[in-house]
């Protein structure tokens, strides 16, 4: 890293200043060869910026999927794409739509933020980190893979049993989905332990619960909701469909006492709360958006965290209304349905506080702020659509209609890819170190939001008129060819919309206006440092007094100082009030993080032609847990000497 | 849409309810629709008053009170949170209540039709109290006006859901399972439906027909439907009867009377009294059926018939003694 200063001078430019961060340099100093840096890197900038592009690149290519649905659905009979095709091409936008963006890249941002947002040096357990990349690319590297070589999965990315067992999927479609399922619920996982215990053990001096930031707060709901929702899900595609295609179990058979229903619970048991995995993270986007462009904390923030854990909680029990037409007791569909309709509450109570917020502050309109209005104007659509179809009898009109369609696009749309958009604007600057175009950026915004509405406002009609989804034609007696063809237009629309964005992009991570430290004048700790920060993030720690310290502190920001800088040392303080309670040295950059990612792959893609590839992915890992968890010798101070606890100098 | 004079033959609408079941769930939707219109323009309003008071405070140079703002925030929030809860609650009960209404069969004894899912089509059973006065037939289903029907679902390979949008809502036909489901069809007329739970290659194919009509005519039909079929009396007939039952039609298809009785496939004991054929895809005309049992893979790819390679007189004589098949 080139620059380290920072603007907020909490820092003596003094010579024993100077030689620790000398001494950090050589610390965190990266493999001289390039790609030997970065295969080996575990810097949680460095992955999560890779994170970041990946999700970003499946994003495009699953769009790009839609793309030709769109063509193919434009008129009646038509003959672009035949069904077994249109199958492939759904099945893998839905999958890859939600277990290669929607949810990783809200993992993708936070492995990069969270860090910082809560002012340590380094992500928890770095090379998990990176092996949890790793595995993640491999799961969605293999799904293009069998897209493009015409063995994509073709059964919806829910893969209903039995249309995806054995009898009625056979070839290796189904088994490619079951395992990139898989890989994308361990990288998923690990993530999620990561955040917890970056969030809850890692924080800044003085963060105590109350002045953690809400984008943090919101990761950890989802990063606990991901603990219990994902096993679910990994359960019934690795151990139970996998093997009931592989080595013949019976598990959703009923002929042989297995339960096709089965699949469906623990499918939605994960399917509901994954929802709200990916939406939650963009309310914290949302929150911070707001926050920075009206100058102004987001109105209400104990109502706003309990509206996080609120939505997280009851997110569990909803799971059931994906099920309203299978045999459920009337008793039951009531309770969910309930439950349905009041997750709206929390929700809207966030929606009302940052109009409160707006109202009360200064609203600069930049992109990302047009991008957290557009996330209202069209979110609450869904959201209120999602309260209607709540209903029983209502839902079983509409359910699996382009009702639904419309209906959930403009819930993750409008909930994931505004904010998400909003949060590139946002953070583009911290993460490159330049500024993305305003000009470029607005453009982005309206041919977006235009063309989200055109082609999904339509749906709506669609499925109120028949329309059943998942259809790779009609015919043209039905009269839904005129909407079908508003829709496509609208989803050329968002194409040139998303293509602006890349160019903006790569104009402004070449040419962009230099940011500086902090160039929107944010509350948060993450523009405490240089942009792009340096490797270890601060030095020495900030020690936060108020929930938004820059705002509070200005130039004088307290300090901690007295972590080791010969080493990868962070700081570890209590979970409640965030007191210095330990320190805590961090291993370096390592191959074995992907190591251990290739025997997970070897393991999964093997398995799918043979499974005594769970045999030999053993042994890779074996050899691979050894060279990660090689003793590395320890520095003569290494050891934890209570008296040298980090003082906190000005610290109330 | 008036189609011979019967409403709505190629209608899947939801908001042109033609049935108690279906009426209810529109009168609902409107209920719904209306509501969350008025929470939408009242949200939306609120961000552009905020917007616009922010606005105007920055161009005059004001500044917020900050000892008002606070409570006047909470208030509106609070004020917003409580509407929200209040037009929720009423929502959920209304919805019970259409959900109670809708649920129990208003007669003891209603017209019971066992419908079992396929790939790609429906087989449709009437249930008698003698096994004689029991019938299959497939992709169109004949009920008598005004009455409740109540329909036994079952399905035979994936899951699929049958749903009909202007009479009733829809509902899975699961393998093992055994679900029910009951209408009542206002109008005479034609009422078609689709599959509505993705179920392989031809999900998009895999329609169907219900024909509502008056009690007399429905059982006129019910009768013909119970005989066997006719013998084939002219020469073209008999020849293309002989090419159905020598031929590999009688692998998968079953027509009463004769020696076919496969049931993999549609019964074909009635074929020429439908409107359809292949599952709602064609009308059943002489052109349409020819160039389905040559090439059904062009039409429906995927679709578990096999193409049929006959020789033209063969397929003359074999169409000739389908259209008898009334």
């Amino acid at each position: 890293m080139s620059d380290h200063t920072t603007s907020v001078d909490y820092v003596p430019t003094s010579e024993p200043y100077d030689r620790e961060i000398a001494e950090l340099e050589e610390t965190y100093e990266a493999h001289a060869n390039p790609v030997w840096a970065w295969v080996t890197s575990v810097d949680h900038k460095s992955i999560g910026k890779r994170y970041i592009v990946t999700c970003f690149v499946f994003f495009i290519l699953a769009g790009l999927n839609a793309g030709v649905m769109r063509l193919q659905l434009a008129r009646p009979e038509n003959h672009i794409v035949g069904p077994d095709r249109y199958n492939q091409l759904f099945t893998v936008h839905g999958t890859a739509m939600m277990f290669l963006f929607a949810v990783p890249v809200m993992t993708a941002f936070s492995t990069y933020l969270i860090p910082l947002m809560v002012g340590t040096k380094e992500v928890a357990y770095p090379r998990l980190n990176a092996f949890g990349y790793w595995t993640f690319l491999i799961g969605g590297v293999f799904l293009f893979a069998g897209l493009y070589t015409n063995t994509g999965p073709d059964a919806g990315w829910f893969s209903y049993t039995p249309l995806s067992g054995p009898d009625y999927s056979p070839g290796k479609r189904i088994d490619i989905w079951a395992q990139v399922v898989t890989f994308t619920e361990i990288a998923a996982l690990v993530a999620a332990v990561e955040m917890i215990v970056t969030i809850l053990k890692m924080r800044a001096p003085g963060m105590s619960l109350n002045r953690i930031p809400l984008y943090v707060w919101s990761i950890l709901v989802v990063s606990f909701m991901i603990l219990f929702a994902m096993p679910s899900v990994a359960i019934a595609s690795t151990a139970m469909l996998a093997m009931d295609r592989l080595v013949a179990t019976h598990f959703f058979n009923r002929a042989e006492g297995g339960d096709p229903l089965l699949w469906q619970h623990l499918y939605w048991f994960f399917g509901h709360p994954e929802v709200y995995i990916m939406f939650i993270p963009g309310l914290g986007f949302v929150s911070h958006i707001v926050e920075t462009f009206t100058q102004r904390r987001v109105f209400g923030y104990p109502v706003m965290v309990l509206s996080l854990f609120v939505t997280g909680f009851v997110a569990f029990g909803l799971w059931v209304h994906h099920m309203f037409a299978t045999p459920i007791p009337q008793l039951g569909r009531t309770l969910f349905t309930a439950a349905s309709v009041l997750i709206a509450v929390p929700s809207g109570i966030q929606i009302f506080c940052w109009i409160a917020t707006i109202w009360a502050g200064r609203p600069r309109y930049t992109t990302a702020m047009l991008f957290a209005i557009g996330f209202i104007v069209v979110f609450t659509i869904g959201g209120l659509t999602g309260v209607m179809i709540a209903s029983v009898p209502f839902d079983l009109q509409v359910h699996d209609t382009y009702f639904i369609v419309a209906h959930f696009h403009y819930v993750i749309l409008g909930g994931v890819v505004f904010p998400l958009f909003g949060a590139c604007y946002l953070w583009f600057p911290k993460i490159t170190g330049r500024m993305l175009s305003e000009t470029l950026g607005k453009w982005h915004f309206w041919l977006f939001f235009v063309g989200v509405n055109v082609t999904f406002f339509p749906m709506h009609l669609l499925g109120l008129d028949g329309m059943p989804r998942r259809v790779y034609t009609y015919l043209p007696e039905m009269g839904w060819g005129n909407l079908n063809l508003i829709a496509t237009l609208g989803a050329v629309t968002i194409v040139a919309s998303v293509a602006v964005f890349l160019v903006n992009v790569a104009k402004s991570y070449v040419a962009g206006i230099v940011a500086g430290d902090d160039p929107w004048g944010s509350a948060g700790l993450e523009w405490a440092t240089s942009s792009p920060p340096p490797a270890w993030n601060f030095h020495p720690l900030p020690v936060v007094t108020s929930r938004a310290p820059l705002w509070e502190e200005g130039d004088e920001m307290p300090v901690a100082t007295g972590l080791a800088t010969d080493k990868r040392e962070v700081l570890i303080t209590t979970a409640l009030d965030a007191v210095p309670d330990n320190r805590h040295e961090h291993p370096g950059e390592s191959h074995w993080p992907l190591v251990m990612a290739i025997a997970v792959g070897v393991t999964f893609i093997g398995a799918v032609w043979n499974p005594w590839a769970y045999v030999v992915g053993f042994v890779i890992s074996a050899v691979a847990f050894a060279g990660w968890g090689w003793p590395r010798g320890t520095k003569p101070e290494h050891q934890v000497v209570p008296g040298r606890i980090p003082s906190t100098e000005g610290r109330r | 849409m008036l189609q011979g004079g019967l409403r709505g033959a190629l209608n899947q609408s939801v908001l042109e309810a033609s049935g108690p079941q279906a009426a209810k769930v529109e009168r609902l939707w409107w209920i719904a629709f209306t509501t969350a219109a008025i929470v939408y323009v009242l949200t939306m309003g609120a961000l552009w008053f905020a917007a616009r008071r922010a606005r105007r405070r920055e161009l005059r140079g004001e500044l917020l009170d900050e000892t008002a703002a606070e409570p006047r925030m909470t208030r509106a929030v609070t004020w917003g949170t409580a509407a929200t809860l209040v037009i929720l609650l009423l929502f959920l009960g209304a919805d019970l209540l259409v959900g109670r209404t809708l649920s129990p069969i208003p007669k003891k004894q209603p017209l019971t039709i066992e419908v079992t899912g396929h790939q790609w089509w429906w087989e449709v059973a009437y249930a008698d109290t003698s096994p004689h006065g029991r019938f299959t037939t497939a992709n169109e289903i004949h009920v008598p006006v005004g009455e409740p029907v109540l329909l036994v679902l079952e399905a035979q390979d994936v899951i699929h859901s049958i749903w009909v949008p202007n009479l009733a809502g829809k509902k899975d036909l699961i393998p093992g399972y055994t679900q029910s489901l009951w209408f009542q069809a206002d109008t005479a007329g034609l009422y078609r439906g689709q599959c509505a739970e993705f179920c392989g290659l031809q999900h998009a194919k895999m329609a169907l027909q219900v024909v509502a009509e008056p009690r007399t005519k429905y059982e006129e039909w019910a009768a013909g439907q119970q005989k066997p079929a006719q013998n084939a009396t002219d020469p073209v007939a008999s020849r293309g009867r002989e090419v159905f039952l020598t031929g590999t039609c009688v692998m998968c298809h079953a027509i009463e009377g004769t020696s076919a009785g496969s049931h993999v496939g549609p019964d074909l004991t009635h074929l020429a009294s439908r409107r359809t054929i292949a599952a709602g895809t064609l009308p059943n005309t002489r052109g349409a059926l020819a160039g389905w049992i040559v090439d059904p893979q062009r039409i429906k790819p995927g679709v578990h018939m096999p193409p049929n390679q006959l020789k033209p007189q063969d397929l003359d004589a074999l169409l000739t003694y389908l259209q008898t098949l009334k």
